[in-house]
């Protein structure tokens, strides 16, 4: 199995960053005029004010090697003692700036005027801390537990278990196990089995009433990826090789990525690359399929959302993972009084939790206050629900509300959707 | 006699420092190579790079207020020195002799003297703002300001040639431009090409998961 660094090794960690610098960020580096647009992008810095939270200054260390080891002026540089190394302090300075500040939201990669993906170099660049040994312990910690028990929250299988038997109650429908051949092959976040069950037991009562065909693997039913918080393709890719082994065991057609937006990147956009091949089934977020049903005429709903209520998009999901339309259209046959924020859809605010930022601890009180950016959203509209597609989002909005005592109710889409099912199937 | 040097063997020189520069700089960042994406895709990569290439010369939806600045001194500047280098009359006549031995019709004198003081304007707000703004002066290096003050000497000794008309002025003015040639592959200056990469590669991969930037 694939081990987790602890041990701090600067050198390993600039050997890996080295190995992370691929065309895509030579032609970065080679474009950047630092002209500092990124920095209006980042609620870590709009809502702080603190330069150090600049999204390319999230990027020094790796800049530096780069402009070190491939520029004329920084070879020259470097002889000269005028451009230095990059460090064990440097790498002790940066961690906090590199993983409690970024949750890798994709924001400034949306504004850059020479179109520079920052995102992605900061995940290249994760994975330089994580080889080094430089990542939160908060993330270390759920990726070990990731890599043991399947979850980063150590949610076992006798977990999920009992969370099914008490929805099987609740619903009087049977929630199938293993079932070789089904179309659907479902994957829950943690977040979801401890936290939000209803969701499980929405999937129960949508499914029964469209007629899918579909089953959870008592092998494989997480589907978050800790690997891909905190930077590390080997616990990545072994946790992505999980899933898919198991559904192409069971020989589903689709997996269905939950209300989760980093799992939905790790599998469907990061698997494949991660695992070197492409997949037998194809990947499918729960919003894609819900809306392809209600495309398809199999969603019979009843009674309408009547309260104003708008829609938090996850960034994983829309900006980095193209679901933009798909909940709309969801929202828009739910509710007549669906209001967009002021930024909304590819360029909506992160709610400041993602990227394994609301796994670090220490991080807190930093995320409370990027969660400022969303609290004016929500002031501006005035509304009382506010409906997402990521359970992380949801707890993370749910606690931000809570730290500034606001009245407003954090709805999943798919639960939103179950509570609208019509009755009557025909 | 300098000006023999200038306009002859160095200004042959920054040249060709200047063309093989570029290229061997745009070799190295292909040389890099990257990644094969296996996920399969929701849209067409081609078209998405050329969307992006074009779409982030101007600001993202939503984001205008945030980039006014960038937007009005980038604008400024780069219109400007677009101008000046390709429409100024001396420079279409020095195009048509040494370079290309074609020429076009240059711009209205009114035209140049308006492309040169929004250049020297916006150079002068951006460069400002690197010195005065916590933000900037955190992520600026010696490049940037390298390269903003011989862009300035190169468009002030050209406005000086051409308002004296004077040998030794000329000379100045074409030594600055051999100068900023010889550093441009060297330098960030190399964004001129490299950002069209750039907005390239992003445009592709955001297509291919079906997001428009």
């Amino acid at each position: 199995m694939v081990e987790l660094v602890t041990e701090h090794d600067v050198e390993r960690g600039k050997d890996v960053m080295r190995s992370q610098i691929d065309a895509k960020i030579s032609a970065y580096f080679s474009s950047c005029v630092h002209c500092g647009l990124c920095a209006e992008a980042c609620l870590f810095y709009t809502e702080t004010g603190d330069p150090r939270y600049t999204p390319i200054y999230k990027l020094e260390p790796m800049r530096r090697l780069w402009a070190r080891e491939k520029t004329f002026w920084g070879k020259l540089g470097a002889r000269l003692g005028a451009l230095k190394d990059v460090t064990e302090e440097d790498f002790a300075r940066w961690q906090e700036i590199v993983y409690d500040s970024c949750t890798m939201c994709g924001r400034c990669s949306m504004v850059c005027p020479v179109g520079m993906d920052i995102t992605y170099m900061l995940r290249k660049q994760r994975e330089a801390f994580a080889a080094s040994g430089y990542a939160p312990e908060g993330l270390q910690d759920a990726t070990r537990r990731a890599l043991e028990t399947g979850s980063p929250m150590g949610v076992t299988l006798r977990t999920l278990q009992a969370q099914i038997k008490h929805v099987e109650q609740a619903t009087g429908l049977r929630v199938p196990m293993d079932e070789q051949g089904a179309d659907y092959m479902v994957l829950l976040s943690s977040m979801e089995v401890v936290n939000f069950p209803e969701y499980i037991e929405s999937l129960v009562r949508i499914f029964d009433a469209a007629g899918v065909s579909w089953t959870i693997s008592s092998n494989a039913f997480e589907a978050t990826n800790s690997g891909i918080q905190i930077g590390s393709s080997k616990v990545a890719a072994e946790l992505v090789r999980r899933v898919v082994d198991t559904a192409e065991s069971l020989g589903v057609k689709y997996v269905i990525s939950p209300e989760c937006g980093h799992a939905y990147v790790a599998l469907r956009w990061e698997g494949p690359n991660l695992i070197g091949r492409s997949y037998q089934f194809q990947v499918i977020h729960i919003v894609e399929l819900l809306d392809q049903l209600r495309a398809e005429g199999r969603l019979k709903t009843e009674g309408l959302s009547e309260q104003r209520l708008t829609f938090h998009d996850p960034c994983q999901l829309v900006r980095r993972g193209g679901v933009v339309e798909q909940p709309r259209n969801l929202l828009n046959m739910l509710a007549p009084n669906f209001v967009e924020m002021d930024d909304h859809g590819v360029m909506n605010w992160c709610c400041g939790g993602g990227g394994g930022v609301s796994a670090i601890e220490g991080a807190d009180e930093l995320r409370l206050k990027a969660f400022n950016r969303k609290k004016r959203q929500l002031q501006e509209l005035g509304i009382s629900t506010m409906v997402t597609a990521c359970a992380n989002c949801r707890i993370v909005l749910e606690e931000g509300l809570e730290a500034n005592e606001m009245e407003v109710e954090v709805v999943g889409l798919t639960d939103l959707l179950a509570e609208h099912l019509a009755r009557d199937k025909d | 006699m300098f000006l023999d040097f200038v306009e002859g063997p160095f200004w042959y020189t920054a040249v060709v420092i200047f063309v093989v520069g570029v290229a061997l700089r745009l070799v190295d960042i292909f040389r890099h190579g990257k990644q094969e994406d296996l996920a399969s895709v929701q849209g067409s990569a081609a078209a998405g790079a050329l969307r992006t290439i074009v779409t982030r010369s101007w600001t993202a939806p939503g984001f205008t207020r945030g980039a006014a600045f960038h937007l009005v001194a980038g604008y400024m500047f780069h219109i400007g020195l677009f101008v000046v280098i390709f429409f100024a009359a001396p420079h279409v006549a020095f195009i048509e002799e040494r370079i290309l031995g074609f020429g076009w019709t240059p711009a209205p004198h009114w035209l140049f003297i308006l492309a040169a003081i929004l250049a020297f304007a916006g150079l002068l707000l951006a460069w400002l703002r690197r010195v005065m703004h916590p933000v900037m002066r955190q992520i600026s290096t010696f490049d940037d300001h390298a390269a903003a003050i011989l862009t300035f000497v190169v468009m002030f000794t050209g406005c000086m040639a051409l308002f004296q008309s004077h040998d030794s002025l000329r000379a100045i003015h074409m030594l600055s431009v051999e100068i900023l040639m010889i550093y441009f592959p060297f330098s960030r200056l190399m964004h001129a090409f490299t950002f069209l990469i750039s907005r390239g590669y992003t445009g592709a991969a955001m297509a291919r998961k079906g997001v428009n930037t």
